[in-house]
């Protein structure tokens, strides 16, 4: 192999993300489960008991195709589950439901800085178990608990479009904000509603892969990915071809590890779930799931610039959660109608200056209005301003000791604004006089 | 008429004109199964008798009160596969050897909703594997009209509890013939539902695209009865149809003649005896004023492949959850038959394979669909017989398991296509029983009741009752 060849990073990733439905995807169980004692949140169906059978929780598959249709994929008129056969003991039935080769939403993409990635698939499935490897009694011993089996697990995939640690990083950023808009899912990587993996080479044509796991924050992507290009390069400047393995990454020592090499394609013996019939949706139907898709933050934010002339770096924290981007909208318009900026507004919110809880739009604007109105009359604090007015406009001060008497007024002006109109105009004109030793006008 | 011999509709008629009680029907089932069963192998589980004697009085009571549900106070059998709570189920199996489930199925709460007192279960070829009744881990079951013969299987239990007067009615699994098979081969009426007719919740999964649940009884009034029961949508069984459920006992009176199809490929290869029976009752149908048509349904002769290699995938994958982590024993205990199976689906649906198998059954099974249901625009039944050869001796294609599979060559047929069908008693070859089995349109339950039930006001074959041995 030649030394001065220049590799093509390529990286695909993958993304689990699991749903906040009420019950879980094949049973009425709570799908919760975090912090639920173990194994308390079950029935036959997330048991693998015999003679439990699955049926689909539909508000979990509307909440797929949101996520499709959020990320620019076609939702399918045609759809259907698959049995994933591998044996494992968190994994009561010996197959886990997925989709195989008719996924709820393809072909879709997400913008990012460094260029657009394809998104290959969505799909949606059932989480596993949980195992915990424990001693009891001096034993050791592994535990299963099945409070997660079951829980609705959507699985997004993209192409190999991503070619830096940055930019896989974005990304995920970018899908968390936006399913998190679609309030579907809390997206919490500590809590495992997020998971990533990475598919990493320096070339498809390389005939390699390596899987990255144990992602578990945006800052482990970035940097497992920049770690696992490194080593590659290295491997196969050195005339060697990296080996198709798992490995994960470990924060401690700041690299990947080998976890276990795939030697084979794993023969999971796909076929269609005969206890679910095909999903078959209307074209009525679709187009009812893309009237329910909320704005989606990249919409909001480039509205809030152009409409509200909200400065970017306000706007991008108030776009970050669709709560408090709703909030902002709201008080932007109510604070129109009483004459205030809306960047004013959002600046207040960010800096969090005033408690948006449990108050309407109205009443917030209300407050502000209210303390608009009550005029500063404390003297240190019109000195405080008047001093900072004097500084900022020297010139003024000048052209008043000059004689030009209505240059005071552009200090009166320069004051206000710092108080956002709220110094009390009698008593700043008369500090003002006194301090700058003219004469009255 | 001797208690024990009653059917169903005879004994809902005695006990609402209180001739006879619930306590008396249990306890003269329960001193026969005693007295006839270590020698049948009917039963796998019998209940404990207080609590039998128990629930029976308290029908009684209720009774007594004006409760007049369809089934109150009547013993019944259910076959082992059959999920019921705090009841041991074994599949027949040692790797459920000791498994008490935690919930009824649904069918099972249906039937003690109308108020069946459930006596035991009932043996079978473990998962519901096999036609004979030999694949059990329990005993094999004798069938009742000849002890050295077998039931047919896998409802072999039942069909031996029923035909034998240890109980009034058996429920049974049909994936392939199960029902119908053992009801053929013991002078009862075996039904197959149509596919999704009656919810799958709760029996524990051989073929989740062709298990049909059903029953045996002995006459058709008590097969409609209890279908009246146990169908219905279930939303606990995503396939479970919402088609609406008629009162099929309430509908038998006769509407009419019917076209009768009778596929020529249902007789190739046949022993005559057998032809003739058939035959006999087909012309029994045609003096009633029945059209006989003769059709031609030529991919039946795939129809065996298509379902050994799609049932044997789902069966592989079925049996997966048997782990013997979180209950039962390990998967060690399976025996040979589950194993074939298991190894013959793991292999359909295995990379490379897929293509060649699984795809390609599922593809002939959409083509057979087709072909019965152009069938369907012109007949309005179909007739043949159940079983290729009458009832044969314990051993005898065991040593064969490709000769035993072909057992089923006429019955898979329905099960692929997802229609109703019965077997209903015609006589007797050499002395023993053979059935007739009847194929309808989806749903169309009613129509296989009604010309059954003429079948047997004509051929009356309920009358001939086995000789017991002790």
């Amino acid at each position: 192999m030649k030394k001065d060849k220049t590799y093509k990073p390529t990286i695909g990733i993958e993304v689990h993300v699991e749903l906040k439905t009420k019950s879980k995807m094949f049973c009425g169980c709570p799908a919760d489960h975090f912090g639920a004692s173990a194994n308390t949140n079950t029935c036959p169906v997330c048991l693998g008991l015999p003679g439990a059978l699955p049926v689909p929780n539909v508000k979990a598959i509307r909440w797929t195709q949101l996520i499709g249709l959020a990320l620019h994929c076609k939702a399918e008129r045609e759809s259907k589950f698959d049995r994933k056969h591998y044996f494992y003991p968190d994994l009561p039935k010996g197959y886990q439901i997925s989709q195989y080769d008719e996924p709820l939403c393809t072909d879709g993409y997400l913008e990012t800085t460094e260029g657009k990635v394809r998104i290959t698939r969505v799909h949606l499935e059932e989480d596993t178990g949980k195992l915990l490897h424990t001693t009891l009694e001096g034993e050791d011993v592994t535990l299963v608990d099945f409070n997660r089996s079951g829980v609705p697990l959507v699985e997004i995939v993209t192409e190999s479009d991503v070619k830096t640690g940055t930019q896989a990083k974005e990304f995920c950023e970018r899908l968390q904000r936006i399913v998190r808009y679609l309030a579907v899912s809390d997206c919490d990587m500590e809590k495992g509603s997020m998971r990533l993996e990475a598919n990493i080479s320096l070339g498809l044509d390389l005939g390699y892969k390596v899987e990255v796991k144990n992602l578990n924050s945006f800052n482990f992507v970035g940097r497992a990915i920049d770690y696992e290009l490194q080593r590659q390069e290295k491997l196969l400047a050195a005339g060697k071809l990296p080996r198709q393995e798992t490995r994960g990454w470990s924060e401690k020592q700041q690299k990947t590890e080998t976890q276990r090499y795939k030697e084979t394609a794993a023969d999971y013996r796909y076929f269609p779930e005969p206890d679910i019939p095909p999903m078959r949706f209307t074209s009525e139907e679709l187009a009812g799931r893309r009237a329910e898709l909320p704005e989606l933050p990249d919409m909001l934010e480039s509205r809030f610039l152009k409409d509200f002339k909200v400065e970017p770096k306000y706007a991008q924290v108030l776009v970050s959660d669709s709560r408090l981007a709703e909030v902002a909208e709201a008080v932007f318009m109510e604070g129109k109608k009483h004459g205030f900026a809306p960047n004013a507004l959002a600046i207040i919110i960010v800096n969090k200056k005033i408690n948006l809880k449990n108050r309407t739009p109205k009443s917030l604007i209300e407050i502000l209005k209210k303390q608009k109105s009550e005029k500063v009359q404390d003297k240190a604090m019109l000195n405080r301003w008047i001093t900072e007015a004097i500084s900022s406009l020297p010139q003024a001060v000048v052209d008043y000791q000059k004689g030009k008497t209505q240059a005071i007024e552009v200090l009166i002006g320069k004051v206000m604004q710092l108080s956002s109109g709220r110094a009390d105009a009698i008593l700043l004109k008369a500090i003002l006089h006194k301090r700058l030793g003219g004469k009255r006008a | 008429m001797k208690l024990h011999e009653v059917s169903l509709q005879e004994a809902i008629t005695l006990l609402r004109s209180k001739r006879a009680s619930s306590v008396e029907l249990v306890n003269v089932f329960l001193e026969r199964i005693k007295k006839y069963n270590p020698k049948l192998h009917a039963f796998i589980t019998v209940r404990d008798e207080q609590e039998i004697i128990a629930e029976a009085t308290k029908a009684d009571q209720e009774r007594a009160k004006g409760s007049d549900r369809l089934l109150l106070g009547i013993p019944i059998v259910l076959k082992d596969n059959f999920l019921t709570q705090g009841l041991r189920t074994t599949a027949a199996s040692k790797v459920l050897d000791d498994y008490i489930p935690q919930y009824d199925a649904t069918a099972v709460s249906r039937l003690k909703n109308a108020g069946a007192i459930i006596l035991g279960k009932t043996n079978l070829d473990a998962w519901g594997h096999g036609s004979s009744g030999e694949h059990t881990e329990y005993g094999i079951t004798r069938n009742p009209y000849d002890y050295e013969r077998v039931t047919g299987g896998s409802s072999s239990g039942s069909g031996a509890a029923v035909a034998s007067d240890l109980c009034i009615a058996a429920t049974g699994t049909d994936t392939g013939g199960s029902n119908r098979q053992p009801a053929s081969y013991c002078n009862l009426v075996g039904l197959k539902p149509t596919y999704g007719r009656v919810s799958r919740y709760g029996i524990i999964a051989m073929a989740s695209t062709t298990d049909s649940i059903g029953h045996l009884t002995k006459r058709v009034w008590d097969s409609a009865a209890i279908l009246s029961v146990t169908a219905g949508n279930d939303p606990l069984d995503a396939t479970s149809s919402t088609e609406p459920v008629q009162q099929y006992h309430e509908r038998l009176a006769d509407k009419g003649r019917v076209k009768i199809g009778i596929p020529k490929e249902f007789f190739e290869g046949l022993e005559t005896k057998l032809v003739t029976k058939v035959l006999q009752a087909l012309d029994v149908l045609k003096a009633r004023g029945h059209r006989l048509i003769e059709i031609s349904l030529p991919n039946v002769k795939y129809a065996y492949a298509i379902y050994c290699v799609t049932v044997s995938s789902e069966v592989s994958s079925n049996l997966a959850r048997f782990d013997g982590i979180r209950y039962g024993f390990p998967r060690q205990r399976f025996q040979d038959e589950a194993k074939r199976r298991i190894m013959i689906g793991t292999h359909s649906l295995s990379a490379g394979y897929a293509d060649q198998y699984y795809k390609r059954a599922i593809a002939g099974r959409t083509l057979l669909i087709r072909e019965f249901e152009e069938a369907f625009q012109k007949v309005d039944l179909i007739a043949g017989p159940v079983f290729p050869f009458p009832p044969f001796k314990h051993g005898e294609r065991e040593k064969d398991p490709l000769k035993m599979y072909l057992s089923d060559v006429l019955t898979v047929p329905a099960n692929l296509t997802g229609h109703p069908a019965i077997s209903v008693p015609i006589g007797f070859v050499d002395n023993l029983p053979n059935g007739l089995q009847l194929i309808a349109p989806h749903f169309s339950e009613t129509r296989l009741f009604r010309v059954s039930l003429e079948v047997e006001q004509e051929l009356r074959m309920y009358e001939r009752k086995p000789r017991l041995k002790q």
